[in-house]
């Protein structure tokens, strides 16, 4: 086989089904990455606006979308730089619900999820809806804390967690695909954790 | 804020030849590789390094470039040894020179430094990697006053590029001991350290643990540099 590296066996030892290819588990550990600098965002002044191909803009603030029906995550999460956090649970209301809420028009084939930093990423609609991307405050019980994203952050677990802007602010209702931040950097478009989309071209 | 876009035809894997080694502290190994396909690269971006086992198993991880943009068709990549790391563990216990590692790159558009404007560059520990590529690349072009950077250092033993790093554009700040004679007392960063190497309007660069990069872009906060003007690149337990 090709690309062989001599003396590499690795270090497998009953390697857990639920960690996708190239991925190891961080078990306590939670990295934390991002490339501006950490943010402090009072709830206060915190919103979320659903825009762009939308019948009706709308908006909420902390306290309205805290009254909106609760939605949790159970499950798994994966950063492209290769560790994994499992079994881990998110408390939020579901995106579906943030959606609906606006009314998504037909045209609509892409979001653009923006964040209170400027920071964004570009995601196919069909993966923020239908049960897959929250809106969340709580990871496993406890407030998010600002430096992974609190006091909110969107999730979308199925994808590299990138694409889970931290500080969210909102989203932008597109009929194409505009790349964010890190896909204009070279990183996927889609980034699926199963078949290691971690790149433009993979 | 500005970055650079990836090149898309660089991101190829391809089998690079370890020409040598070099110990930069005893847990900081730097690795020179060959490229048969090399594009040239920007200070501050990286490279992900893939391992394969005999079976298909394969781990892999992001180093940045240590080296100056050349044309050279090399590059040197400074991989510091963390405890159980899977990767880092067998580049130093295992890697020799006449090797070959599969690798792809450059890649990281946004910590990139194009190498004409001024800039202010923080590293703790490991993170002053990508940013000795940005000093080199500035005295190499003759331009080094462009640059001015701030290293924080455990102690001497812990810092990288010892007789390279030192010169009129560089500080040195230590957190746990410091050289004889040295004034600071030792600490982490503060807005002290950095308000006298501010010139304003300058890119700012911050590299290091996820608790270094808080606490170097508090202190910048505090020296009057607008965040808009910071880039953070955060180094996690990646093994």
């Amino acid at each position: 086989m090709a690309g062989i590296t001599r003396g590499f066996t690795g270090r497998r030892q009953a390697r857990d089904p639920r960690l996708p290819p190239g991925q190891y588990d961080a078990r306590d550990d939670w990295p934390v990455l991002h490339a501006e600098a950490t943010p402090r965002i009072g709830t206060d002044r915190w919103t979320f606006t659903v825009e762009g191909l939308v019948e009706r803009e709308t908006t909420w603030t902390w306290r309205e979308i805290h009254a909106l029906p609760p939605s949790r995550y159970a499950g798994d999460i994966h950063c492209v730089t290769t560790w994994s956090k499992l079994g881990m649970t998110f408390d939020g209301v579901s995106v579906d619900l943030l959606l609906d809420a606006a009314g998504v028009l037909p045209t609509a084939t892409h979001v653009v999820a923006v964040s209170h930093t400027g920071y964004t990423t570009n995601l196919p609609l069909a993966d923020v809806t239908g049960g897959k991307a929250w809106v969340v405050w709580d990871a496993d019980g406890q407030p998010l804390t600002t430096e992974h994203g609190g006091p909110a952050r969107m999730i979308v677990p199925h994808l590299y967690f990138w694409k889970s802007a931290k500080w969210v602010s909102g989203l932008r209702l597109l009929d194409h695909d505009e790349q964010g931040f890190w896909e204009r950097n070279g990183y996927h478009d889609r980034g699926d954790p199963w078949t290691e989309q971690r790149y433009q071209g993979d | 804020m500005t970055s650079v876009p990836t090149n898309r035809r660089t991101l190829r894997w391809q089998q690079a030849t370890v020409l040598s080694t070099r110990d930069e502290t005893p847990r900081a190994r730097t690795f020179r590789l060959a490229l048969p396909a090399a594009m040239p690269h920007l200070a501050g971006q990286y490279y992900v390094l893939r391992l394969t086992a005999p079976d298909g198993y394969t781990a892999q991880r992001s180093y940045s470039v240590a080296s100056a943009p050349d044309a050279s068709g090399e590059i040197e990549l400074t991989v510091e040894k963390l405890d159980d790391g899977e990767v880092s563990e067998f580049l130093h216990d295992i890697v020799v020179p006449g090797d070959e590692l599969e690798v792809r790159g450059p890649i990281g558009g946004f910590f990139a430094w194009a190498g004409d404007t001024p800039a202010l560059l923080v590293g703790g520990g490991s993170g002053v990697v990508p940013l000795m590529a940005m000093l080199r690349a500035a005295r190499r072009e003759g331009r080094p006053e462009l640059v001015r950077l701030l290293v924080s250092a455990r102690t001497p033993a812990d810092l990288y590029y010892a007789d390279e790093l030192p010169g009129p554009e560089s500080t040195v700040i230590w957190t746990r001991a410091a050289p004889p004679g040295t004034a600071r007392p030792v600490g982490r960063i503060t807005a002290a350290d950095v308000a006298p190497l501010v010139r304003g309007g300058e890119d700012v660069y911050v590299c290091g643990t996820p608790a270094f990069a808080d606490a170097a872009t508090a202190a910048l906060e505090e020296a009057g540099v607008p965040v808009a003007r910071i880039r953070v690149e955060r180094f996690g337990p990646s093994g």
